[in-house]
């Protein structure tokens, strides 16, 4: 077990390396020039020096990449505006539209983006799993119909335009804003519920179909007749032995959607004004800030690769049958 | 064919395993299971009566779709009260097992009649251990502390054969052969000492070696426990290795019913000919088979009359075009009121004997 998460992380990092070359390449090494871009139409030939050097765009290539990587392991040091900045391990560059270090604002931003996209999960966990579950236990009833019918109605419409809606006509709900867990956990919940309410709801609509669908094929599997030719309730025929078994593949979706949104929840982010990972990175995008895209790109490459792993050593603890190696 | 040889060579004729006390634990009459489905009406079984004392084993036979499974299935009231129509009575014990609340279900399934399925790998959870799995049997119907279940479920894997049974009790049902984990269905099956046990062919997941310890198990077990034993099988070397009795299955009715030895020595229904002629020979010269034409009937749109017509050879002896307006009742047909046979066929006994019998290999 330690050895293959041992070779995992070393598979981990391979990955994460070829992705930082191939984004590093396509970012400062393409055909265009970059420096042009941010410097925009009032530009003069000073301040285009000082964006090249600042991006070390008048480095060779190779030195470049060895220097941004360097950065990340020992940190460097930038020169903007004629000033020296050290910037400490793991550096992802400096950002010149907002004046601080990549690492400094992924680190504030990364907090954001995990209390709404954790949030939101057990939202939609505990929803779509119950849900689902009802819907698979009364398959073909009127709880069942109405549960599936409102779920792709509400997967019908698009996310944003929910979330909107949501910003705009929920006004029970507190005011979104963030506040940092261990300051005031009470501001911190009440400033995300809404962003919760509508990731949660969104996707508990989603969920609630996995589950069923897992649940059904659960339910008609020989040891659930079994089961319940023992003489156990049939709650625990339901809960302990079906849903037990449906629970492998909504993990594996869940693994791969939790990735997802913790790269970024752009919709829900800007909607509900929380400055997570998903409002940096359209920033930077929007301002030509090629550090800090950088940063996102890399940030999320390790949230997959770490997540895939996690959702293997899951699988070992759900299904007894699984052995990694 | 004489029932020394359906026994095997090494099998003499036995006595009942227990001393059958002749009142019945088990009483079918009348059963009817239907499920309503979009294309109309399953009917499954079709009016099935039959009764089993404790001591005594039964072998419902019969291809697939025939209502073996199905009319067991409704013994242990496990189909869904929402998709299927049962009526008709099954007294186990003196309870009356149709109509029961959920509630009484669930203390009677497990405690008084237990079932035994086909196939082991697909009928233990694949996520909790095998001790896991027969404490939670036992705790169902004992309100005992988990150290009290275990100690059970030990003694019960000790008692179906499984070795070092202390350690094997934390094993999950993939880490053991397909022979053992049929053992741990039985100890879990077996572990609250019901009455009525149901075994939904229990060897045919399984190769034939193996096959043969679990008959012997099953066999042990019920000389120990003293109960009744349904045994479902389509394979009649099982039969005549098992059974007491033997109630052959068609299209969701009984088409005979009777003794173990009369009913594959001399059996009277065209049917069961027909099962006994597809048997292949294991000595003598390579015969070609005799497979029944055609094919079981949809339960869907059973055929009218006797439901067997359409693939019976003999249904030109019976005049009138009986068979295939009459459904026949299933009655004694010779001297003997102990065998029961479904047929218009004046005289079966006497076709079995000059037409069929010569052609057994």
């Amino acid at each position: 077990m330690l050895l293959y998460i041992l070779k995992r992380v070393v598979s981990a990092i391979s990955v994460v390396v070829v992705t930082l070359v191939a984004s590093f390449a396509l970012f400062f090494l393409a055909p265009t020039d970059p420096a042009g871009t941010i410097c925009g139409t009032r530009c003069n030939a000073d301040r285009l020096a000082e964006i090249r050097s600042s991006l070390g765009l008048d480095e060779p290539p190779i030195e470049q990449i060895g220097g941004y990587m360097k950065g990340i392991l020992v940190g460097r040091d930038y020169t903007t505006s004629g000033v020296v900045q050290h910037c400490d391990a793991p550096c992802l560059g400096y950002s010149y539209t907002l004046g601080q270090p990549v690492t400094k604002l992924l680190a504030q931003a990364l907090p954001v983006t995990v209390s709404i996209v954790l949030g939101g999960a057990v939202v939609y966990l505990f929803f779509g799993v119950l849900f689902g579950t009802l819907s698979a236990q009364r398959r073909g009833g009127t709880l069942d119909r109405a549960l599936i019918g409102s779920s792709i109605v509400i997967n019908s419409i698009p996310y944003f335009v929910v979330a909107v809606l949501v910003a705009l006509y929920v006004t029970v709900l507190p005011h979104s804003e963030y506040h940092p867990l261990l300051s005031n956990p009470l501001l911190w919940a009440s400033g995300l519920v809404a962003a919760w309410l509508t990731l949660g709801l969104t996707n508990a609509a989603a969920y609630t179909r996995y589950s069923r669908a897992s649940m059904i094929e659960s339910l008609g599997q020989d040891f659930v007749r079994t089961a319940r030719s023992k003489g156990i309730s049939e709650r625990r025929v339901v809960y302990r032995h079906g849903l037990r078994a449906a629970l492998t593949p909504v993990v594996t979706i869940f693994g791969i959607d939790l990735a997802g949104q913790l790269t970024g929840a752009i919709f829900t982010e800007q909607i509900f004004g929380l400055p997570g990972i998903g409002v940096l990175t359209l920033r930077a995008f929007n301002q030509y800030d090629l550090p800090v895209l950088m940063g996102c790109v890399l940030l999320g490459s390790v949230v997959l690769v770490v997540m895939n792993l996690v959702v293997d050593i899951v699988y070992t603890v759900l299904d007894p049958r699984v052995r990694l190696g | 064919m004489s029932d020394q040889t359906l026994r095997g060579p090494d099998t003499v004729v036995r006595t009942p395993r227990a001393a059958a006390t002749g009142e019945a634990y088990l009483e079918v009459s009348d059963l009817r299971v239907q499920f309503p489905t979009a294309d109309g009406t399953v009917d499954a079984v079709q009016g099935l009566s039959y009764s089993l004392p404790l001591g005594r084993t039964l072998a419902i036979v019969g291809e697939s779709g025939s209502g073996k499974s199905v009319s067991s299935m409704a013994v242990l009231g496990l189909h869904d009260p929402r998709g299927t129509r049962i009526t008709g009575s099954i007294k186990v014990g003196g309870k009356q097992v149709v109509g029961m609340s959920a509630d009484e279900l669930r203390r009677y399934r497990g405690a008084d009649a237990a079932m035994i399925f086909q196939d082991p790998q697909s009928s233990l959870h694949p996520y909790f251990t095998i001790g896991d799995q027969i404490m939670e049997s036992y705790r169902a119907h004992h309100k005992v502390s988990k150290r009290v279940a275990k100690a059970q479920a030990i003694d019960m894997l000790g008692r179906v054969g499984i070795p070092n049974p202390q350690r094997r009790i934390s094993s999950y049902p993939h880490e053991f052969s397909g022979g053992m984990r049929q053992r741990a269905m039985i100890a879990m099956a077996l572990v609250n000492d019901p009455k009525l046990l149901i075994a939904d062919e229990p060897t045919t997941a399984l190769d034939v070696t193996v096959q043969a310890q679990i008959l012997d198990l099953i066999g042990d077990l019920q000389r120990d426990f003293g109960s009744a034993v349904v045994f479902i099988t389509h394979d009649l070397g099982v039969v005549a290795e098992v059974a007491d009795d033997v109630l052959v299955m068609y299209a969701g009715n009984a088409v005979e019913h009777g003794p173990v030895g009369k009913v594959l020595g001399a059996p009277l229904h065209p049917y069961t000919w027909g099962l006994l002629e597809s048997l292949p020979a294991l000595s003598g010269e390579p015969a070609p088979l005799h497979p029944i034409p055609g094919s079981p009937p949809s339960l869907l749109d059973v055929p009218s009359g006797c439901p067997f017509h359409p693939r019976c050879e003999f249904r030109d002896r019976v005049g009138g075009e009986r068979c295939t307006t009459v459904h026949p009742d299933l009655v004694p047909r010779t001297a003997d009121t102990g065998r029961l046979s479904r047929c218009h066929l004046v005289d079966p006994d006497r076709v079995y004997q000059i037409e069929i019998l010569p052609r057994l290999p």
